[in-house]
This record gives structure tokens, C-alpha cells and sequence, in this order.
């Protein structure tokens, strides 16, 4: 008996050894990387460096084509012609209703550009150790570039602002040097997912919810689905990034890319992938026609629990707290709504987009263009289009409303100096005209001593948190009065009670209704004669 | 009392697949047009699309059985009595001593006011609710064809015609129905309609 029992023990301990694995037939083979080079085994990379350009240098010994493929980009440039409105634009000329503008705040601002030491005009966009490969490659998420130091990583742990006790972490360059990758979410979110000064600020599309998102806040990027990264759809040649939306494709005619044929056609479009006709039932086949894919796609932006800020008013700016010194107000959420050296903030969840006509031109107020205080808000940025110029499509924006610091009597937009260690900075000292008269002698520009405020706003495109199909706006929040597409002009929509005529509602309805009555009257009549003459 | 056959059986299915289709299009016709909301936009539009095949199908069984039997004959309007059955629809139906002045046979089974009122409903109505809801349906390949946007001819002009038919079917379905209450009893006409054979009014008690 014991003897069986002991049998019977080896056997189910030998059965669990087997099936844990432990017990296995061949060695697991080690597991490959996908790509042909690992970083961590280059002596190039295997050493201290003091500063990022050291890093870069390094880079470019293997890489050696690299840094001139960059400073052919519009993330180097920060500069962008449009080729049909011929506006010179790009971050570092346009104003815009967030910060305002770049210049003379290029210390804090150029953490978010792609090179080392972009301080002021002197920037020399020809050398090419000036090019950050890290900030687009760090596969650790250690890597760092603080507002201001020009772009520069900290290797060393420095006071900043001098004076002010607080301290900035150094970096290890060399551990971020020996792991880079492709880019990721992360570090395209590094800056695309804060613009505007923080998470979720500027685009509304864009924060740092894409960084691990569900099927539900993004189809595509799903961790858990097809887990695309930016790169899958913005897919770079040489480093070019395609799919700005300073020339965007607002109507995308041409078929799916296909492998082996040329394709000149923008690749970011829903269209490069998904073609002309992506639905099984054809009536919303119809309907790609005169909508842009997200107009149905994207309910709703901020979708991933992070607001976006909605209004911005810098008119407000300068009211100190009981202490006398510069405050924060907050909401429940913990979100500015008050912020002495930003002014008034309004942050919103879930939001609805608004809908135009866009054909994909984006005129600027660029600064110099004359404005004029009005009833209605100047546009930093204007989505042309038409129902009738034969390029437009309905598009869904966030309309990003403001209110900013102009010269009153020049009547331009203006430069202001916000962030810096100086005398001047608004953000240290709260003086708006000393702030706007050192930004102004930044440009070279005429400025009058006198500052106002106007109101602004920009529009941004709607195009990424793309739901699941189950989620996309249904027929009815369009085809209704009162609908998401109430304000379109220029085309029929079935069920919208304003492209009704009058006369046929009204008339038609009536005589219906008369004919009810005269035929339950002429009903009634034969009743009481059949009483009556029973 | 005396009865005479005058709905054959594939009439009464075309009649009453037709009156379930067209009360199924009314109500969900003027739900994609925005007049309310009842089972909901999708589904009313889906449904309307489907019951539009379904009766454009009818439709073409019926023509054809209307020429290869002869009976669109029935339809071929004549002024004989007419102005007698206004008079006794006006006048004469609250009247019991009055009868009908027309009289139901299988080779005229439909009084002189009735010829007219089906015919406007053949010759106009329905071909006005058929052709403009097929540019509707197919608004979005018109312009392939030199018609659609470029034409010049815009969906809210095709969906005027459509809305137009819809309301000129709504008043004749409300009339229709009520006629059809008017026999020598209310059900007489109705039962005919489901059975085939009418009642026969007596003559003269």
C-alpha cells in the first residue's frame, strides 16, 4: 500500500514538474532583437558624456547622414512656407493664443526643439551636433529636457533658477545613449501630448491618455489591439515627418497605398490605409463624399481623462494673492483655473468638436498683419472652405477661444517676453509693457508703449483618438435640428428641420389635417342621420 | 342578396402588402425627414430603404399583371354618373331612401370618382415618390452621370418632390381609408377587399 502510494506521488509530482515546464525537451533559444544592431554593445556609446551634442557626435560616427537628413525638417526649422498662401510660418514666427509666441522666450520654450542651445538669433542650425537624437530615440523614458536651458539636457545637478534653491536632477546620458530605439509614444508625447505648456493644453487630441490608451480612446493605438505608435501612421523618410498641420490634406481622393506603387499622397490621411470606400453598407460610403472620416470617427476629444484647455484669458493676468505674491487658483480636479502670471484658464472633458467647411488652407494673423478690436474675435488661424469650392470637406476643430496682449495703437499682434531670469520677464516682474517692449526690440518691431487686449482664437483639426466603429456618432446627432451639423451651410441634410421649405411643411401638414376633419365630419354626419332615421 | 367576385386573390395581396408598405414608409419617411422621433433615425431609415425595394418590387409584379389581365382598363376615367356620386357622396349618403348611383361589376368594379383618384395616384403620385426616391437613394453617384450636384440638380430639390409625393400619399391614404367605410354598410367595402366577393346593395326595399 505504501508502496503504490509513493507510486502515485512520483507519478503527480513528475506530471506537475512537466507541466510547469520544468521538465522540457530543448533549450529556449534566446530571444532575438528585431533590429541588427544593439546599442548597448557600441563602444561609441560606452563612455561619460558631459552634454548632449557629445552624445550626438557619437551617433553620428555610425549614423553619419543623419543630422543633415534633420536640419532639412520642419521639427529642426521650426519654419514652414505654406507653397500656396506663401505665409511664412512655423513656430518660430506665428503667434498663437496659448504662450504667444516663441521668440524671446526661446530658453524656456526650445526645450521642445529637436537641437541643444537654441537660446536666441544666434542658434547656429548648421552644426550638426546641435541635433538632439535622444529627445526622438530614449527608449528609457529617463531622458529630459528642462524649460530653461535652451534644449540642453542637465548632466549635473543644477540650481535653477540660480538663486531660488530649488534643484535640477542631472541626467546619465550614457545608460539613455546605449538603449536607443525607434521613437514611441512617449517621446513624440514628450512634446506633442504638452503643447501649450502642459498635458492636454493645446490640441485636445493629443495628451498624455495616447501614451497607453484602450481600444475605446483610440482604435488604432490600443496597447491591448494594434498598439500603432505615431511613427505607424506618420511614417518618416529620412527623418521627414509627414502630416503637419500647418498644409494639412483636408480631402484625401486617392486610393489606399499599396506596397511597390509610388505614392506622392499624404500617408497620415484615414484614406492611405482605409481607401475610398471602408464601409460594408453603402449609403455610408456616400456619405466620404462631403465628410472628412473623423467628423464621425472622433465623437468627442480629451476623451482620455485629461481636459484640455478651452480659454485663455491673458487679460486678467497680475492680480497677486492675500500674501502679496503670485497665486494659483484651482478646480475640484486639481486643473488652473487662475493663475497670476497666465491669467484666466476654462479646461473641458469630453468635448464635443465644432464642424466647418475646411479645404485644407489655413490662413494666419501673422504678427505685423493689422488687427482691429471688434465684435468679433481675431483669427490667429482660419480653416478656409466652402459646401461649393469642390476641395472642402466637413472637418471637426477644437475652437480655442482667447483673449491676448496687443498693441493698441500699432494695432498688431504682439511679442511678449514672458519667461526669463531678468528684469523684464512678465512671468518674474508682471509688467506687461516692459515685457511686450523687450519682446517687440526682439523682432525689431515697432512698438508703442501701450498694451491691450483683444480677443483671439485658433482653430485646431480634430483627427486623432479615433473610437471604435461601434462608437462613432450616430445618424442622429447629424440627420436632427439642432444636430452637430446644424451650422453647415451649403447642402441638404435629411431630417434637419432648417433645410425644410416652409410651405410644403406647413401647407402639407394643413391639408392632411383638413382632410382628417373633413372626413371624420362627413363620418359624424352619416352617424347621426343613421340614428335619426332608424 | 346577390355578391359578385371582383378582388382577385393576387389583387388583395398587392392591395394589402401595398397599404402595409406605404403606412410603414409614411411613418418612417417623415422620421428621416425630422417630423419625430419614433423608432429612431438608423432604423427608420434603414427600414424605409428596405420597404422602398420591397414595394418597387410589388410595383413591377402589379404593372405587369395590370396589362397582361387587362384590368388597367379600370382605370381609364369616364364622366358617366360622376356628378351623381358627388351628389350622393355630399348629399345623398345621409339619406337613407338615397342609393348609390353606381352600380359594381367585375368590368367596373370602381365608381367614376374612384377611376379618377387611383389614376392621379398611378400616373402621379407614385411615380413622382418612385423616380425622386431613386435620385435620393442614389444622390451620390448622380454626378457620374452629368446629373447629381454638377448637373445642377440639388439633393433639397429631390427631396422637395419626395416630400411632396409623401404628404399627397399621406391625404390620399386618410381619404382612402375613409371611403372604404362608405358602403352600404361600413365594413362592406372593407370585407370585399379581404374576401373578394362584394356584398350587392339590395335594390328598392
Amino acid at each position: 500500500m505504501r508502496r503504490l502510494l509513493g507510486l502515485v506521488a512520483a507519478t503527480v509530482a513528475a506530471i506537475i514538474l512537466v507541466a510547469s515546464g520544468q521538465v522540457s525537451a530543448a533549450p529556449v533559444p534566446a530571444k532575438l532583437l528585431k533590429s541588427t544592431a544593439d546599442h548597448s554593445k557600441f563602444k561609441a556609446l560606452d563612455q561619460e558624456f558631459a552634454s548632449g551634442p557629445e552624445v550626438t557626435k557619437a551617433c553620428l560616427s555610425c549614423h553619419t547622414e543623419a543630422a543633415k537628413q534633420i536640419h532639412q525638417t520642419q521639427h529642426w526649422k521650426w519654419e514652414f512656407i505654406n507653397p500656396d498662401t506663401k505665409q511664412v510660418l512655423g513656430k518660430k514666427h506665428i503667434v498663437n493664443n496659448f504662450c504667444t509666441s516663441v521668440k524671446s522666450n526661446e530658453a524656456a520654450c526650445n526645450s521642445c526643439h529637436i537641437g541643444y542651445g537654441w537660446r536666441d538669433d544666434k542658434f547656429d542650425f548648421t552644426v550638426e551636433e546641435n541635433v538632439d537624437c535622444l529627445v526622438c530615440h530614449d527608449a528609457t523614458g529617463k531622458y529630459k529636457k528642462p524649460s530653461g536651458f535652451a534644449g540642453l539636457p542637465v548632466t549635473k545637478d543644477t540650481e535653477f533658477p540660480p538663486g531660488s534653491g530649488k534643484i535640477v536632477r542631472g541626467i546619465n546620458l550614457k545608460e539613455i545613449a546605449m538603449k536607443v530605439g525607434p521613437s514611441r509614444r512617449t517621446t513624440c508625447g514628450g512634446c506633442h501630448f504638452n503643447g501649450g505648456g502642459g498635458d492636454g493644453v493645446k490640441h485636445g487630441d493629443l495628451d498624455t491618455s495616447l501614451e497607453a490608451p484602450n481600444k475605446d480612446l483610440d482604435v488604432h493605438m490600443d496597447t491591448e489591439g494594434l498598439n500603432f505608435t505615431c511613427a505607424t501612421c506618420h511614417k518618416t523618410g529620412g527623418h521627414q515627418v509627414p502630416g503637419s498641420r500647418y498644409a494639412p490634406t483636408a480631402m484625401d481622393k486617392n486610393p489606399a497605398h499599396i506596397r511597390g506603387v509610388a505614392d506622392k499622397s499624404n500617408p497620415t490621411t484615414c484614406q492611405a490605409c482605409h481607401g475610398q470606400a471602408p464601409h460594408k453598407v453603402a449609403k455610408l460610403n456616400d456619405h466620404t463624399g462631403k465628410l472628412a472620416c473623423q467628423t464621425c470617427h472622433i465623437p468627442a476629444f480629451a476623451r482620455g481623462g485629461q481636459p484640455t484647455k478651452m480659454f485663455w484669458d491673458w487679460s486678467t493676468a497680475g492680480k497677486l494673492g492675500p500674501d502679496g505674491k503670485p497665486m494659483v487658483v484651482k478646480d475640484d480636479d486639481g486643473y488652473d483655473t487662475y493663475m497670476t502670471i497666465k491669467g484666466d484658464f476654462k479646461w473641458a472633458e469630453n468635448v464635443k468638436p465644432e464642424y466647418i467647411w475646411f479645404n485644407g488652407t489655413v490662413n494666419y494673423t501673422l504678427f505685423g498683419d493689422k488687427i482691429e478690436k471688434g465684435d468679433k474675435p481675431t483669427a490667429i488661424n482660419n480653416f478656409e472652405g466652402s459646401a461649393t469650392d469642390g476641395k472642402s470637406m466637413i472637418w471637426p476643430i477644437k475652437l480655442f477661444r482667447g483673449k491676448q496682449q496687443y498693441d493698441p495703437v500699432n494695432k498688431t499682434l504682439v511679442i511678449t517676453h514672458l519667461a526669463g531670469n531678468d528684469d523684464t520677464a512678465f512671468w518674474k516682474n508682471l509688467n506687461w509693457e516692459k515685457a511686450v517692449a523687450t519682446g517687440m526690440s526682439s523682432e525689431n518691431a515697432k512698438f508703442s508703449g501701450k498694451v491691450d487686449f483683444i480677443e483671439t482664437y485658433s482653430m485646431w483639426p480634430i483627427t486623432h483618438m479615433v473610437a471604435p466603429k461601434e462608437k462613432a456618432v450616430g445618424c442622429v446627432e447629424c440627420h436632427s435640428s439642432g444636430g452637430r451639423l446644424e451650422k453647415i451651410d451649403g447642402i441638404y441634410i435629411p431630417g434637419r428641420g432648417s433645410d425644410h421649405a416652409a410651405w410644403l411643411e406647413v401647407g402639407g401638414w394643413a391639408v392632411a389635417a383638413l382632410a382628417l376633419l373633413a372626413v371624420l365630419g362627413h363620418g359624424l354626419g352619416r352617424f347621426f342621420a343613421y340614428k335619426r332615421n332608424r | 342578396m346577390s355578391r359578385v367576385y371582383i378582388f382577385k386573390r393576387f389583387e388583395r395581396f398587392w392591395h394589402w402588402s401595398q397599404a402595409a408598405l406605404i403606412l410603414l414608409m409614411l411613418i418612417t419617411g417623415f422620421e428621416v425627414h425630422g417630423s419625430y422621433a419614433a423608432l429612431g433615425w438608423q432604423k427608420a431609415a434603414n427600414l424605409h430603404t428596405l420597404a422602398a425595394w420591397a414595394l418597387i418590387t410589388l410595383w413591377a409584379f402589379a404593372i405587369f399583371w395590370h396589362f397582361t389581365t387587362g384590368e388597367w382598363k379600370q382605370y381609364i376615367p369616364t364622366s358617366e354618373k360622376i356628378v351623381a356620386v358627388m351628389r350622393y357622396y355630399a348629399f345623398g349618403i345621409f339619406d337613407p331612401n338615397a342609393h348609390h348611383p353606381f352600380r359594381t361589376t367585375q368590368l367596373t368594379k370602381h365608381n367614376p370618382l374612384q377611376r379618377l383618384a387611383y389614376l392621379f395616384v398611378k400616373l402621379f403620385i407614385n411615380p413622382l415618390i418612385w423616380i425622386s426616391g431613386l435620385l435620393y437613394l442614389y444622390y451620390h453617384d448622380l454626378g457620374a452621370y452629368g446629373i447629381g450636384n454638377q448637373g445642377g440638380v440639388q439633393l433639397g430639390a429631390i427631396a422637395l418632390a419626395h416630400t411632396l409625393a409623401a404628404f399627397l400619399m399621406l391625404i390620399f391614404l386618410i381619404v382612402h381609408v375613409y371611403f372604404a367605410t362608405t358602403g352600404h354598410t361600413p365594413l362592406a367595402h372593407i370585407k370585399a377587399m379581404i374576401t373578394g366577393w362584394e356584398d350587392l346593395e339590395q335594390e328598392a326595399r
